[in-house]
């Protein structure tokens, strides 16, 4: 994974930015001090190294779902209890989210996803398309704010401050990260 | 295969009623339609948490609630039809491994808020034994008040991991006892019972 988020901030000719290729690590402790400590996910390869460094933080509590929708839930469910929970998933998991995000808005919970996108840019599998095309629409149509990152840096300083509108304004955010920054999927 | 106490059925709003009344500090989640009327009939309290849409979310929710909360325990309190959306809760609830998060299915083997069409649980699945089979700790089908009772003792038994009971319920629409519609009021009283911060 690391090689091929290298490899493709060389295709596209980025500088790199102050958090390197860094930047899962960065956001991992970006999440940490907004005192987060309880993850959900669906894997995607771009998530790996933040769902490797919160399912080994014995602070934290991490859930493996089994459909992206489930983790809506299961983030309401902490705050009820007064847990800041953040949700990991790829762009093609939002379409499955989308009922349940009324959960959510209706009670006007905090909730911070972080979406990885996949359909927009060097994508090799068509399929993919479709979802990440409507991934921004689908979101804003149900309610959720949506926040973009296209670098490593803009990422970081993203959810940092989307962290802040979901758990201490009580808004439903999505931050979608840009295929350009993840790369191209190696097979 | 044919025997008469396996058509018995439990009134839902009996067995509710009892279980909350022995709740015994236990924060309750219900789901979507009839378990929220069943819970909130019982009595309004600060201490429940009712759903009144996001169909598959209540077992979820109280997961999250569990594991927010690991010195309470949480009843989630739910029906078939939504308890058959979140089919693979039942997964993601196993590996999750919560000891203080019990699910109770009020399985009347119908979808009974749009016309009663029948179930999965009415047409074969059995909940009970695929929890079981999931690794849930505790589950059981109960047809009796009798069984009823006696799972209201069980539950205030601490667990080592999820419990999830079925009661095979009488199929019927009883008058609806509504809960509050508000529900970011319901969201903040019910975060002020646990003293948190409410918006």
């Amino acid at each position: 994974m690391k090689v091929a988020q290298e490899a493709s901030v060389a295709e596209i000719g980025q500088q790199p930015s102050d958090f390197g290729q860094e930047w899962p690590e960065a956001l991992y402790d970006t999440l940490k001090s907004a005192n987060v400590r309880h993850m959900s996910y669906v894997p995607d390869a771009g998530h790996s190294t933040l769902i490797r460094l919160f399912e080994a933080d014995a602070d934290a509590t991490s859930n493996v779902l089994t459909t992206e929708e489930e983790g809506i839930a299961v983030a309401t469910g902490a705050w009820l209890g007064g847990t800041r929970s953040v949700l990991l998933m790829q762009s093609s998991g939002v379409g499955n989210c989308i009922n349940m995000l009324s959960l959510p808005i209706q009670t006007r919970t905090p909730l911070l996803m972080l979406v990885t996108m996949r359909g927009e840019w060097n994508e090799f599998n068509p399929w993919q398309v479709p979802m990440g095309q409507a991934t921004q629409a689908s979101l804003e149509a149900i309610g959720v704010t949506v926040f973009r990152a296209e670098t490593g840096h803009d990422l970081v300083e993203i959810v940092e401050q989307a962290a802040t509108m979901a758990y201490e304004a009580d808004q439903q955010i999505a931050v979608l990260i840009g295929q350009r920054l993840l790369g191209k999927k190696k097979w | 295969m044919v025997n008469q106490m396996s058509n018995e059925t439990i009134e839902r709003r009996e067995a509710v009623a009892k279980l909350l009344a022995e709740r015994d500090g236990a924060l309750v989640v219900t789901g979507l339609g009839s378990p929220s009327y069943d819970v909130h009939s019982a009595g309004d309290r600060d201490d429940n948490y009712y759903l009144w849409g996001a169909m598959g979310g209540a077992a979820l929710t109280g997961l999250g609630l569990a594991q927010a909360q690991p010195d309470k325990r949480v009843m989630v309190i739910t029906g078939d039809g939504e308890m058959l959306m979140a089919f693979g809760a039942l997964a993601t609830i196993s590996v999750a491994k919560p000891k203080n998060l019990d699910i109770i299915v009020l399985d009347n083997q119908h979808f009974g808020e749009t016309g009663m069409q029948e179930s999965h649980t009415g047409r074969g699945i059995d909940f009970s034994a695929i929890a079981a089979a999931s690794g849930f700790e505790r589950t059981r089908v109960l047809r009796t008040m009798k069984g009823v009772n006696a799972l209201a003792e069980e539950l205030k038994i601490p667990a080592n991991g999820p419990r999830l009971f079925v009661l095979k319920i009488t199929a019927e629409n009883l008058p609806r006892s509504l809960p509050p519609r508000d529900a970011t009021f319901v969201k903040n009283r019910f975060r002020a019972h646990l003293g948190l911060a409410t918006c």
